[in-house]
């Protein structure tokens, strides 16, 4: 896909202008966080298994090269094939080959954020195989043409009318008069549709919630069931899963799947957890014959051992972004790539390079929601700054921001004369605010003010006031 | 290089560590020998009729419908009572779980058993689980030609027979039987883990019951 990262700006922008998309992002909002917290408050362990889910996943990073070989010996001995790749190509590459050796024509999809990270849909569609994704709202978009603009929710920016209009448009065989009004009736029509495509595949495609290394089990967790559908039916299944999803155990599965549907959508299990270990044994009367993984790297190796190790404990949850302000106000495009909100804001520079993600970082507020809702406890605020920090030191802000930051260290290296400056400046902003002490506009803040007013300063400094607050707790203390 | 090699050789050199430390080598052995369980949640832990109870509510909250009856003989008729009741065809896919063939089917003889995999166009299909969890609701499945897989998925309606003795507390202890019955380290080819009826939230939030799955989950406990 194009990577639209680096028009950050701009994208939120348009994102903010956009009244259908404003009323979409209500649903985040009503949707997601009650939900969370309910299930939350549902069980006493729940901050103890957070904690497990992180040493669990910390130790699995610390030694992922030694579970990535166990784990591929058990996957061969299962009966299935296992692919590297260090790059999207190489993954695209391989899958490729998989389905033409499997004379595909038609390829199902469950739900997979790395199939999108990879771009296969558009790379198998250039090479004659026409991937159709299964899952409802992966479905919907791409009807459209689009892309996810959340991990779990991928078509939550749009409105049932938005999907109803696609839907007559692509289900041109239908009658013209049925009632589409509901989203029941969405859903009963899609489903209708995709139900001969799964009989109609040679392959199916899935991604990986977790790979166990014990067992050499690929593990999805849905709601749908398209993803069952999608690997059960077709004669080859293809898993495609980056790196950092190796799990040691089965218990340690259990541990993390306690915290991973209740941070996403507030459901204590999801529907359905699968786990897969190898094609079809004799005796089964169904399932695949072939059973493949695609083991992706595509920058994770380059993760480790860095501040940002612990963004590879994410399991993909979703609840970052539907806590974040800054996603609810402009949604999941607007990030310009496949990850949005605070874990797209860490992952997608260390993915994409800091030079095409590096705007990301700054898209937060730093109010650390996102932090203390996430399950694998991954300090996200602080790696945001970490990336700030490195952007700063390759000199790729934007010239005001860097005048900024260096007329404030020049200050800050000269103390008196930055009260001296402050204390100048605020009577002048103090009396441009007004009497409603706000400002709509204000010269070279345009960015900040077209969306939302500044207040105008208090009419004395930080420093002012302190003093003051001093002097007065002083003499209540005497 | 092929590029197995390359990415263990740059996973190892990011993380420092040498290809045959053996002190990494120990830990992961070890910890792959004792698949130690973590935090289990005190829900889960009760006396076996407790759990059956406890079971019951929570698929109950997940949209199932559950049904108790005293032994295995009463399940046909619970069948042919259920299709009845929501106006279905007389006819159910079924795969060659013995526990289920031992059920006097003959005596429902409006009723037709359609032996293995689901084609698609079943409307109703009835599987036996190899145990539930009580904690979450959940069925657990596994796959074979006793239930096919296909079963779990492509009826509408989904009927599920359970032993109420087979109703464990927690995932951990059906973990431990799942090992036990297939040696360590194996794994029969699927195993699914089924809380509630299929269900899809992408339109505007709004839960709908009936994805791609089954429509309806109806859980029959034998005994307890
Ligand atoms: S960073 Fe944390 S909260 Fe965000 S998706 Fe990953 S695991 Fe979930």
């Amino acid at each position: 896909m194009d990577i639209t990262s680096p028009t950050f700006k701009a994208n939120a922008r348009v994102a903010l202008a956009d009244g259908q998309l404003q009323k979409a992002l209500g649903n985040v909002r009503a949707g997601f966080i009650d939900k969370r917290r309910k299930a939350v408050d549902a069980l006493p362990e729940f901050e103890e298994l957070r904690d497990r889910a992180r040493d669990i996943k910390n130790h699995a990073l610390e030694h992922l090269d030694l579970y990535l070989e166990t784990y591929e010996a058990k996957v061969l001995s299962s009966g299935g094939t296992v692919h590297w790749a260090e790059t999207a190509g190489q993954a695209r590459d391989i899958i490729l080959d998989i389905c033409r050796k499997a004379d595909a024509r038609t390829v199902t999809k469950g739900k997979s954020m790395i199939t999108e990270e990879i771009g296969l849909n558009d790379f198998l569609e250039k090479n004659g195989i026409r991937p159709v994704e299964t899952d409802l709202g992966e479905y919907i978009i791409q009807l459209r043409g689009e892309h996810p603009s959340h991990i779990i929710a991928p078509a939550v920016h749009l409105n049932k009318e938005q999907v109803e209009a696609d839907f007559r448009r692509v289900h041109d065989h239908l009658p013209d008069h049925r009632d589409l009004s509901e989203p029941e009736a969405l859903l009963g029509e899609a489903r209708r549709v995709l139900r001969s495509q799964y009989f109609e595949a040679d392959v199916g495609i899935t991604g990986a919630n977790f790979l166990v290394a014990e067992t050499g089990t690929s593990i999805i967790v849905t709601n749908e069931g398209n993803g069952d559908l999608t690997q059960v039916l077709p004669r080859v299944h293809v898993v495609v899963a980056s790196i950092e999803k190796i799990v040691p155990t089965l218990e340690d599965v259990s541990q993390i799947l306690r915290v991973l549907a209740r941070s996403a959508t507030g459901q204590e299990m999801s529907v359905y957890t699968t786990l897969s270990t190898g094609p079809r044994r004799k005796g089964d009367v169904d399932g695949p014959d072939e059973y493949h993984v695609v083991l992706l790297d595509n920058g994770r190796s380059s993760m480790l051992g860095t501040e940002f190790q612990d963004m590879l404990r994410c399991i993909r949850c979703g609840a970052c972004m539907n806590h974040c302000p800054v996603y609810h106000a402009v949604g999941g495009h607007a990030y310009g790539w496949v990850y949005p909100g605070p874990m797209g804001a860490v992952l997608t520079p260390s993915l994409i390079g800091v030079d095409k993600g590096g705007h990301l970082p700054n898209a937060s507020t730093f109010c650390g929601r996102c932090e203390s809702v996430c399950p694998m406890r991954i300090p996200l605020p602080k790696m945001m700054r970490h990336w700030r920090e490195r952007e700063f030191e390759r000199g790729l802000n934007p010239a005001t921001q860097r005048f900024g930051l260096g007329l404030w260290a020049f200050f800050a290296r000269r103390p008196r004369l930055y009260r001296l400056a402050a204390a100048l400046g605020i009577p002048v902003l103090s009396l441009l605010g007004g009497r409603k002490r706000r400002f709509a506009w204000l010269p070279f803040a345009g960015g900040w003010t077209r969306h939302r007013e500044l207040p105008a300063p208090e009419s004395r400094t930080f420093m002012q006031q302190w003093r003051d607050r001093e002097a007065v707790a002083r003499q209540a203390g005497r | 290089m092929s590029a197995r090699d390359t990415i263990l050789g740059k996973v190892r050199s990011s993380l420092h560590a040498g290809a045959n430390d053996q002190t990494r080598r120990k830990a992961v052995e070890e910890r792959l020998k004792k698949a130690a369980p973590g935090v289990v949640p005190a829900r889960g832990k009760l006396p076996s009729a407790q759990r059956v109870a406890l079971f019951s509510e929570m698929a109950g909250k997940l949209s199932a419908s559950v049904e108790h009856v005293r032994k295995a003989a009463d399940v046909p008729k619970a069948v042919t009572e259920y299709l009845r009741g929501r106006n279905l065809p007389s006819a159910v896919r079924m795969g060659a779980d013995p526990r289920l063939a031992a059920m006097p089917w003959g005596k429902q003889r409006a009723l037709e058993l359609r032996p293995g995999p689901s084609d698609g166009d079943d409307e109703a299909g009835v599987s036996h689980a190899t145990a539930a969890i009580a904690e979450t609701g959940t069925l657990v499945m596994t796959s074979g030609a006793e239930n096919p897989t296909t079963i779990n998925f492509l009826p509408e309606h989904h009927i599920v027979v359970v032993d109420a003795a087979d109703i464990e507390g927690d995932l951990e202890t059906v973990l431990a039987r799942i090992r036990k019955a297939y040696g360590k380290g194996r794994m029969p080819r699927t195993v699914n883990l089924i809380s509630g009826p299929s269900r899809s939230g992408d339109i505007e939030q709004k839960i709908i019951l009936g994805a791609h799955g089954p429509r309806a989950l109806h859980i029959i406990v034998v005994g307890g």
